[in-house]
């Protein structure tokens, strides 16, 4: 289960050129295929909208598969990242609404002739950037910070987090906290001087994204492998004993539970621009529940398992809500339980099961047992 | 007389009515390995519990320190911080990380700063890695550094345990049961390495087997509980030969034989 911190130097080295190979892909490849008419623009929209998703997913693992703290929450720290920066594109369009005002339409709809004083700054990227860090970081923290000293664990943990993104999205939804209510923000014209409407503009945030992906995935790789790791490990598999070891585990844990909001935020702040609407039904407690899915499909407790996870599921269920829209949710259910049952790594533990699969085949006549000794030792680092 | 490391006064912790340890007075002096022995539900490990600081005593006194002005009252610390003080346990039931490597293990529970941003950025030098490697032999397990501890036999996690607890060097072992699951053979050597502790930590070893005990105590003292209080407290014979420690414990159990 702990995945690359016990690989081996050679198959480390292999993981990372698989990883390089993936990167360029969606880095590089990807882009120049769109800028040459080879993908459509709506494809490369989707692409960009299932990465923003991997965000969302490395954060759940981080939490759920390396510390074992099920947050249903995370859904709550994407959208917030996805409502700092919507605050920005929304003074971006100007005087380009439906009402032909200086302030968001939603606002004239409500009846304000000048802009809420909290809204004022968010007309700058830079602070706006800030904002999406700092709101879902500090909530993090606060919240984090009275779970873990009062020792909420387990099942509890996950129910407090559900309550949290519940409450969050029903003040979202009302009018007067003067966030767009239900509908949210949406109708985006301009990011920092380009317009939305052009593909070369989407192309761009398409890459931001591809890269935030990848780096969130060497921070993590990283984090898996220092000494932080091993804590934050042992911590899933028996916090008692850590604690009897002189680590503090609620600050390891609160460590972990504000990166991994951040983490979200990024791709919740990413998402917004590229989808065009953010609203409040994002952060309602289903989409975190979704979240863990993507997780378990990929591969719990791994690096890539996530980001694979996010991706596959999310373009089964671009093609499946248009071609079977009422069996969407039965497939996906479906999916969850077959992974339980019979893939309990995820998917990315398939190679490996073929491959001791294929060595049993090969080595039945005269070794029955032969598989089973490369799953032994797990080399060591530090 | 020197001041003890580790005074226990009038402690008293009781758990919905039952009372777990009453008026329990107890003093470790350093560099003593105390033996405690008691039947089943004498509050043995309640009493670990409270040194501790998994459970907090509802009334009494736990000090540490053999200096009376610096002496820590470890009633208003918690786990980690008794820790840090330089108080290490090893449980009953054997408790390694199943999913870490034996090296992890050690690596983990190795002293030194235990800080989220000291973790982040942590080098194993190679002093430490040399300590490591001592350690791995002393407990034996030197060829399986690399297997994962949830993959080890019962005696050998027992063994992990305790090299995880000789890597975090702490003032004061508490060894819960060390040789539970474990061969005659393996138990002697864990009597053995017990014993090359003592002098230079202070110990409290919780055992049934009294073979086990008579091995460690030697000379040393052996505390009885009996009902969360302490029975009587002497050497290894005197103990034996005691009228009501025959009654509760020594006579009645198989292990009284042995």
């Amino acid at each position: 289960m702990t995945g690359a911190s016990q690989a081996s130097p050679r198959r480390s080295r292999i993981e990372l050129t698989v990883v390089a190979i993936i990167a360029v892909i969606l880095i590089v490849v990807l882009p120049v295929l769109n800028a040459q008419g080879a993908i459509s623009n709506f494809t490369l929209g989707l692409w960009g909208k299932y990465l923003c998703y991997a965000l969302l997913a490395i954060s759940v693992d981080l939490l759920w598969g390396y510390t074992g703290l099920l947050s249903l929450g995370q859904a709550l720290f994407f959208t917030l990242g996805g409502y700092m920066h919507g605050m920005y594109l929304m003074r971006m369009i100007g005087e380009l609404g439906q009402y032909k005002k200086p302030i968001p339409d939603f606002l004239v709809f409500l009846g304000w002739e000048r802009l809420p004083a909290f809204w004022e700054p968010f007309s700058s990227f830079s602070f706006a950037v800030v904002m999406v860090f700092l709101v879902p970081g500090l909530l993090a923290y606060v919240f984090g910070y009275l779970a873990f000293r009062s020792r909420i664990k387990g099942v509890y943990f996950s129910i407090l987090t559900q309550a949290l993104t519940y409450a969050a999205s029903i003040m979202f939804f009302r009018n007067n906290l003067l966030m767009g209510g239900n509908n949210g923000f949406t109708d985006f014209k301009f990011i920092l001087g380009h317009s939305l409407a052009e593909p070369a503009t989407m192309r761009g945030l398409y890459i931001a994204t591809a890269i935030a992906v990848v780096l969130a995935f060497l921070f993590c790789r990283w984090l898996s492998r220092t000494k932080f790791g091993l804590v934050q490990q042992a911590i899933r598999d028996g916090e008692n004993r850590v604690l009897f070891s002189g680590y503090a585990t609620m600050h390891f844990k609160l460590f972990v539970f504000v990166v991994a909001a951040l983490i979200a935020a990024v791709g919740g702040a990413l998402y917004t621009p590229q989808v065009g609407i953010i609203n409040p039904g994002e952060m309602q407690a289903d989409k975190s529940l979704e979240a863990v899915v993507w997780v378990a499909v990929g591969g719990r407790g791994t690096l890539l398992g996530p980001i694979l996870g996010a991706v596959s599921i999310n373009a089964l269920k671009s093609w499946a809500t248009r071609a079977y829209p009422d069996l969407w949710l039965v497939i996906l259910g479906g999916l969850f339980v077959l992974v339980v049952l019979f893939l309990p790594g995820g998917l990315v533990s398939i190679p490996a099961r073929l491959k001791a699969l294929w060595g049993k085949v090969r080595r039945s006549p005269e070794k029955p047992a032969a598989a089973a000794s490369d799953t032994q030792p797990a080399s060591a680092k530090t | 007389m020197p001041h003890p490391l580790l005074s226990v006064e009038d402690v008293s912790k009781t758990y919905d009515g039952f009372k777990a340890i009453t008026n329990l007075n107890f003093y470790l002096y350093e560099g003593e390995l105390r033996t405690v022995i008691g039947p089943n539900g004498a509050g043995k490990s309640t009493f670990f519990d409270l040194i501790t600081g998994r459970a907090k005593p509802d009334t009494g006194k736990l000090d540490f320190g053999t200096d009376p002005q610096t002496s820590q009252d470890l009633t208003l610390l918690n786990e980690y911080e008794i820790n840090r003080l330089g108080i290490g346990r090893k449980f009953q039931t054997p408790s390694v990380y199943t999913e870490h490597s034996v090296w992890d293990n050690l690596v983990l529970s190795l002293k030194g700063p235990r800080g989220v941003f000291a973790s982040l950025f942590h080098r194993l030098s190679s002093t430490d890695r040399d300590r490591l490697d001592d350690i791995l032999r002393t407990v034996r397990l030197d060829a399986k550094r690399h297997w994962k501890a949830g993959l080890l036999a019962h005696g050998e996690k027992q063994w992990l345990e305790i090299g995880m607890l000789l890597a975090q060097d702490p003032k004061v072992l508490l060894v819960d049961e060390p040789a539970a699951g474990m061969t005659d053979d393996e138990t002697d050597r864990t009597g053995d390495l017990l014993l090359s502790l003592a002098g230079r930590h202070s110990l409290i070893v919780i055992e049934h087997d009294m073979a086990f005990v008579k091995q460690i105590a030697r000379n040393g003292v052996v505390t009885v509980l009996h009902q969360g209080t302490v029975l009587c407290e002497g050497k290894f014979d005197e103990v034996q030969s005691d009228t009501k420690v025959r009654e509760v414990y020594l006579g009645r159990g198989k292990h009284g034989t042995r």
